[in-house]
């Protein structure tokens, strides 16, 4: 547990000395939902109503913009070979590296992420659902990135690799997300919702890691 | 059983003795399950002709299905037994089972435009078939991916397990929410909900459909096996 804390703030401290390379994803969050006004109109009635797909596409997207260092790294300079012989279970530092790559992404979306909803003009109603939903849903994001991460890992081309691995698995989670904050607008019940969310979050928890500490594994060999 | 076909060789040959048997059942059952699909069966009183897409559209659907399921299959059995066959086997499949969603997408949009009005609509069980056609692509270019193709089969082998979560939700997808699709006819606790006029030639298509999957695999592995082999003899002439 000691190694799984240790191993969080390394990551932390390499993303915060890193400067600049973790707050691209938020800068690209931002710029791409800038887009869409300008592609559909800035009609204020059609905003809304778009509002919630949106920054939950654009979301997923800057999310996976993200992945592909997520290991390159330590994969390059030979930590993840340490790592492996360390006596901390794989399980652990898959985990240790998905927390972390939540908390230098996900959580910077999710502060971002009502700065868009201004922009979208999204009534206050809308807010805490779309904060919410995000706040379930993109820890599934970072959990099911890690195994596309991992498993591209030394490939060829792997950038457009990992996408073509996670954004199909990422449609549950864009589904519902996007629901949640329709539900809001519209006045409907969205807690079934939000546990479905939950669900996506307990299923990828209870999966990704072992996956992804398979797929590391293979990829020293 | 397992490791008895763990030998290349011993599967060529078996593969080869059962590759004109395979060839010639489904070349036989494609003959005359159109026969039956496309004339000894009555048009729909709502779809009229148009119904005989069914007899393409719906074996292709559970021949893409249960490739999924093999590959996934294959790749347990490659992780935990390391069987050098089953690489080979998921790695063969994964382009048929492509092409069969491929059918089933465009079958599927074919009999929409004239019965549903539209090409396609975002409806749960649409949606799912084209990320399993999605999965199916990213394990074919996973697999190809790294100089050394046994780090690609692993690999792939990890996302055809992780990817496995989409079948039952294609499978039930039309069972749990409302959507256009028509919910199973045919796994239904109180029987099939179709008439065997109808049932003869869907069976019969599902055969030979399944048949012609068999035999390109086996095709498909026996390749597989011989450019591996020639691989090796060329590396060898190259000492």
């Amino acid at each position: 547990m000691n190694g799984l804390v240790l191993l969080i703030r390394r990551d932390l401290k390499l993303a915060y000395r890193g400067g600049t390379d973790a707050a691209m994803a938020v800068v690209f969050f931002i710029l791409a939902a800038t887009l869409f006004p300008f592609g559909v109109g800035p009609d204020p009635d059609i905003l809304p109503r778009i509002g919630g797909g949106v920054i939950w596409v654009v979301a997923l997207l800057a999310a996976m913009l993200s992945l592909e260092r997520m290991f390159s790294a330590d994969y390059e300079d030979g930590s993840l070979e340490q790592f492996v012989l360390s006596p901390l279970p794989m399980v652990l530092v898959a985990l240790a590296k998905i927390i972390a790559h939540w908390l230098t992404t996900g959580v910077l979306l999710l502060v971002a992420a009502p700065v868009l909803a201004v922009f979208y003009n999204l009534p206050g109603s809308a807010f805490v659902p779309l904060i919410v939903s995000m706040l379930l849903g993109t820890p599934t994001l970072s959990l099911i990135g890690a195994i596309g991460a991992a498993l591209t890992l030394g490939a060829r081309r792997s950038g457009v690799l990992i996408s073509l691995l996670v954004l199909p698995l990422y449609i549950p989670v864009l589904i519902f997300g996007a629901l949640v904050v329709d539900g809001a607008l519209a006045g409907r019940e969205f807690g079934g919702l939000l546990m479905v969310l939950g669900g996506f979050l307990l299923l990828a928890l209870a999966a990704a890691p072992w996956a992804t500490a398979a797929a590391l594994r293979q990829a020293i060999e | 059983m397992l490791h008895r076909f763990a030998n290349p060789n011993r599967f060529s040959r078996l593969a080869a003795t059962m590759l004109p048997w395979v060839a010639t059942g489904t070349v036989i059952l494609f003959v005359v399950g159109l026969y039956f699909a496309l004339f000894a069966s009555p048009a729909d009183y709502q779809q009229g002709e148009s119904v005989r897409i069914m007899y393409v559209h719906v074996p292709a659907a559970w021949v893409a299905l249960a490739c999924y399921t093999f590959i996934a299959l294959m790749s347990g059995v490659s992780l935990i037994w390391k069987h050098p066959l089953a690489d080979i086997a998921a790695r063969s499949a994964a382009p048929l089972g492509a092409g069969f969603t491929v059918i089933v997408l465009a079958t599927g949009s074919l009999w929409g435009k004239p019965t549903w009005g539209t090409w396609w609509v975002w409806d749960a069980r649409l949606t799912s078939v084209l990320v399993l056609l999605f999965l199916y692509l990213g394990h074919i270019s996973l697999t190809h991916a790294f100089d050394n193709p046994a780090r690609g089969a692993k690999a792939a082998a990890i996302l055809a397990l992780v990817g496995f979560v989409n079948i039952p939700i294609i499978k039930f997808s039309v069972d749990w929410w409302n959507t256009l699709h028509q919910p199973a006819s045919l796994t239904r606790l109180d029987g099939p909900a179709i008439d065997p006029s109808m049932l003869t030639p869907l069976l019969l298509m599902g055969v030979a459909f399944s048949l012609y999957f068999v035999t390109m695999l086996l095709v498909r592995m026996r390749a597989d096996l011989a450019a591996s082999k020639a691989r090796a003899l060329r590396l060898r002439a190259a000492e």
